[in-house]
């Protein structure tokens, strides 16, 4: 915005935090969901304060132990606290999720905004492309893509595996949402006032999206979670890092099921169900407040 | 004088791509020029599915036509420098039928105001703009108070629409089209904006086309009228030849539907009666008033009636009139009358605004 | 309140059409709104009598509590709104005591409603043959297939459709074809009063017309009354023998049409009318300085009265009721 904006007085910053607080105690979902996910922080970031994450590395700790007051979670074949090995771990996965994540929305932002708005030939070459690779199973991409990379995969490059499909579906959700937007009379009435086509997408269109956005990027995370969790679970994933996806793969690795070892799986399991349903109730608060029939009702 | 506006044998046909065989014709043949620096209205009336938004949106250059070509200062709207295209933006302006798609509901009412005076630098400092903003508010019986730094769903229809009309009057625009001004506006706000519109014309000195479906709001404010059938002119002239004495067969039963609200003037003795439907599919060749019309002759299936000047200040395109010299569309402008409009009575100010 | 006599109560009419007394008559009849803002007072003590066949307008701009009014006689009022008092006699009967399930079987079979954008309530999967049968079964009357073509092919003739329309999709017809079809089940249980709201709303003039004269032909064959609920003071004039004007929820006069536009009691009737377009006279357009007032926070005394250029001390302070001011003719205004 420009100096030259006229009254552009806010509302009391103390009835917008009520509006919002008011806003929230009708979504329970996104409460919940919310709730979930700070609760995971808190875990991981008190985790990092009380834990010594050094004993998230083999041999550090006896192997085998079930839980217990020294091992609250227990510890694995290798010689890792498991406890160590979450608190380490579960960031590492978020990480991967988040950065997969942002790049895809960021990247189907783009092509979505730009396919949508211009329409044309360079709409039919993103529409093409999406549906071409929408169509192709994205986990068997991913494989051949982590199996050519071979060796030494690093949880960043982890990511950007994930994220080489994780563009498709924002691409085309973004798209289809800015092609019912660019109808809208305020687009027209933005022409007339003298923007540009960029500027109207980034002033006129992109805050309307903006709860949309949202969602879809917390959507994106938890799709590239899971394919990450995927591709570690087979093996494929950052062999050196304590991911969860990591962990079930030495779950599975030492067939700790048949063992008996159950606190080896137990722990990621919950900390990979809390990630996911926490994900999901904000996706599902977020639908609501993208949802502009619900939201005029606030 | 030269033409300000001018559309001349535009064409737009939507549809028919690769894979789609049908497609649709909007506007068909037509041309239509505005004078500069006179104050005068022109309404464009015609039904839904006449081809009128796609009028405006063509005169706007929001949409290219398939045929023809509009041009603005001669300059053709499609093949605009920058600079060009910016005069043009800011000399043109429109009022749109909707008063609440038109406003971003993430921005105050305050953006469609502030946005086009920093953008075509109409003021040098942000009091200037300020000042500018809450004249045009005023001008058109807003209080800049109660408008400035609302949100578009607090504010009602009729407010909204008049900071549309605001909006408008800002820039100064040479040439306004109205879309639709006060189809969803209440019935008693809709004589207060119209008569705000014709007031910015005459004080402004500008010309208006006034697009519309109801023709006894084009008879109030305007001087001449163009009538749209299926995308074609059927009649255009002076409006009170076109509305007292209508010859054309749509325009007569277009008036006798009206429901007039007084009680002398009724269905049962203002016109003809109701029509048979129109057949689905239209004669591609002939007039598309053909399969309606109560005078329908072999011809007409077969080709398309052209304008025909019946009077000086009227043309229609009907073969019942076939002995009269035909008129190019072109020129249909010259059936129009040219005299000024006469300086409207101040706009209708609220006394006490509520809400 | 106390009880009072009702806008509706004068046997004969100077055109010398036998009037029998009131079909419907509607008592006091209060909706509300209730929003985390306050309650929405959308209509507020409605008193009016519908007489046998007579088509009785209802008229008043967005936000004057007309359509409250008509859905709230069928009594399909939804939350957060309540119909908070009032009575609506039929046939003996208050419908604001019935069974909910009572009231479902008399919807339709005694009074009818043509709902806003009704062509758009149709469904679109179901042939409009299907969408009648459905109607019929929904209140007990189970007819075979003879049986019902014969009798659908009659109810479409009567509004003036073919009989292939039957078998055909709601996206088949075109908009007027849809909105007669919408009378078309209206009438399929010849009920004794049809409530239009706004039928014609989205229509062409030309349309519209063609519908208004279905919805005559309709109404003389079933000898039903009609309240035409809407905006359109034109069509009001075209239409309806009687009409009552709403402002600001409240029903601020009554009387028959052809007075209502010859010598309006009401201040705001008068400056409606003089806001209404004509194609007759250029000029004389002027609208009604001002706003309609919030209905969450109506001004004391009379609504209009910050509107209205007649406006004494009184109007500030009393709320006018409806009174009888003239023979048939019955507004709140306290200078009427």
């Amino acid at each position: 915005m420009t100096g030259l904006t006229v009254s552009r007085t806010t509302a009391a910053p103390g009835g917008a935090l009520s509006a919002v607080l008011r806003y929230l105690r009708r979504n329970l979902a996104l409460i919940v969901g919310l709730v979930l996910l700070c609760a995971l922080a808190a875990f991981v970031g008190i985790g990092h304060l009380t834990v010594d994450t050094a004993k998230a590395r083999p041999l550090s700790v006896p192997m085998l132990r079930p839980p217990s007051a020294q091992y609250p979670l227990g510890t694995d074949r290798q010689g890792r606290d498991l406890l160590a090995v979450m608190v380490a771990g579960t960031p590492l996965t978020l990480r991967i999720g988040f950065l997969a994540g942002l790049i895809g929305v960021g990247l189907g932002s783009v092509l979505g905004f730009t396919a949508a708005f211009y329409r044309g030939r360079i709409d039919a070459i993103i529409r093409g492309i999406v549906d071409v690779g929408l169509t192709v199973p994205g986990l068997l991409v991913l494989i051949i893509i982590a199996v050519s990379i071979k060796e030494g995969l690093t949880v960043d490059q982890m990511a950007v595996v994930v994220a080489s499909l994780a563009w498709l579906s924002p691409t085309r959700a973004i798209r289809a949402q800015v092609l019912s937007l660019r109808e809208r009379g305020y687009v027209d009435v933005a022409r007339l006032s003298g923007m540009s086509g960029p500027e109207i997408i980034v002033r006129e269109l992109v805050p309307n999206l903006l709860p949309y956005l949202a969602a879809t990027l917390v959507n994106a995370v938890s799709s590239a979670i899971l394919a990450s969790v995927f591709l570690e679970v087979l093996g494929l994933g950052p062999i050196d890092s304590p991911t969860l996806g990591m962990t079930l793969y030495w779950v599975n690795f030492n067939a700790a099921l048949i063992n008996g070892w159950w606190w080896w799986w137990a722990a990621p399991i919950v900390v990979i169900l809390v990630v996911f349903l926490g994900l999901f109730f904000v996706t599902v608060g977020l639908d609501e407040v993208a949802n502009p029939r619900l939201r005029r009702a606030v | 004088m030269a033409a300000l506006l001018e559309a001349r044998h535009v064409t737009k046909t939507f549809g028919g791509g690769l894979l789609d065989r049908t497609h649709t014709v909007a506007l068909r043949g037509f041309s239509l020029a505005l004078v500069e620096g006179r104050a005068s209205v022109t309404a464009v009336v015609g039904e839904s599915g006449s081809g009128k938004t796609t009028l405006a949106r063509l005169l706007l250059g929001l949409l290219a036509p398939t045929a023809g070509q509009v041009s603005y200062r001669g300059q053709d709207l499609t093949a605009m420098s920058r600079a060009q295209r910016r005069t043009f933006r800011r000399e043109v302006q429109a009022i749109f039928q909707d008063p609440y798609e038109v406003y971003n509901p993430f921005y105050r009412v305050d953006h469609v105001l502030s946005v086009p005076v920093h953008k075509f630098g109409l003021a040098g400092s942000r009091a200037q703009a300020r000042r500018l903003i809450e004249d045009a508010l005023r001008a058109v019986g807003l209080r800049p108070e109660e408008t400035l730094g609302r949100f578009p769903h607090q504010l009602s229809g009729g407010q909204r629409q008049r900071v549309m009309v605001a909006r408008a009057l800002l820039l100064r625009p040479r040439v306004i089209l109205a879309d639709e001004p006060v189809s969803m506006v209440d019935a008693s706000l809709r004589a207060t904006i119209l008569g705000a519109l014709r007031q910015m014309t005459v004080d402004l000195q500008i010309p208006v086309v006034y697009i519309t479906h109801d023709l006894a709001t084009a008879y109030q404010v305007a001087e001449n009228i163009v009538v749209l059938y299926r995308g074609a002119v059927v009649e255009a002239g002076d409006v009170e030849l076109v509305v007292k004495t209508p010859r054309h067969p749509y325009t007569r039963l277009l008036i006798g539907s009206i429901p007039a609200p007084s009680v002398e003037r009724t269905w049962a003795t203002g016109g003809p009666p109701a029509q048979p439907s129109p057949r689905l599919a239209s004669a591609a060749d002939g007039c598309p008033f053909e399969d309606r019309c109560p005078d329908a002759m072999p011809t007409c299936r077969t080709s398309v009636p052209p304008l025909l000047r019946t009077e000086t200040h009227r043309a229609v395109a009907c073969f019942l009139y076939r002995d009269a010299p035909v008129l190019p569309p072109q020129e249909m402008v010259a059936t129009f009358t040219q005299a000024g409009l006469p300086p409207a009575r101040p706009p209708d100010r609220p006394c006490r605004p509520h809400g | 309140m106390a009880v009072r006599s009702t806008p509706s109560h004068e046997p004969p009419r100077g055109d010398g059409r036998l009037v029998s007394p009131d079909v419907l008559r509607v008592n006091d009849l209060s909706v509300h709104y209730h929003t985390p803002g306050g309650a929405v007072r959308a209509a507020d003590g409605i008193t009016f009598g519908v007489r046998a066949q007579e088509r009785l307008g209802i008229a008043g701009e967005s936000g004057s509590g007309k359509s409250t009014l008509a859905l709230a006689l069928l009594r399909l009022i939804k939350a957060p709104g309540r119909i908070e008092a009032g009575e609506v006699w039929l046939d003996g009967r208050d419908l604001m005591t019935l069974s909910d399930e009572e009231m479902r079987r008399l919807r339709l079979a005694r009074i009818a409603l043509v709902p806003q954008g009704s062509m758009n309530s149709l469904n679109p999967v179901l042939r409009i043959r299907d969408q009648v049968a459905d109607a019929l079964r929904d209140h007990g009357v189970e007819i075979t297939g003879r049986q019902h073509d014969e009798r659908l092919r009659d109810l479409l003739a009567r509004v003036g459709l073919g009989p292939a329309v039957a078998g055909m999709f709601p996206h088949q017809l075109s908009g007027g074809m849809k909105q007669r079809a919408c009378i078309a089940i209206a009438m399929s249980l010849s009920p004794k009063v049809i409530v239009a709201d706004e039928p014609t709303s989205a229509l062409d003039v030309v349309v519209q017309r063609q519908v208004m004269d279905t919805l005559a032909v309709a109404q003389a064959d079933l000898g039903a009354s009609v309240i035409l609920v809407g905006h359109d003071m034109g069509l009001m004039a075209q239409f309806v023998d009687r009409l009552g004007v709403m402002y600001a929820g409240r029903l601020v006069e009554i009387s028959r049409v052809r007075d209502v536009f010859s010598e309006p009691l009401h201040p705001y009737t008068r400056m409606l009318i003089a806001s209404l377009p004509s194609l007759d006279r250029k000029g004389a357009f002027r609208g009604i300085p001002g706003l309609p007032p919030p209905l969450r926070n109506l001004p004391a005394g009379c609504a209009f009265h910050p509107r209205c250029p007649l406006a004494v001390d009184r109007c500030r302070r009393e709320t006018p009721a409806l009174r009888e001011t003239r023979p048939d003719g019955w507004a709140a205004c306290h200078l009427a």
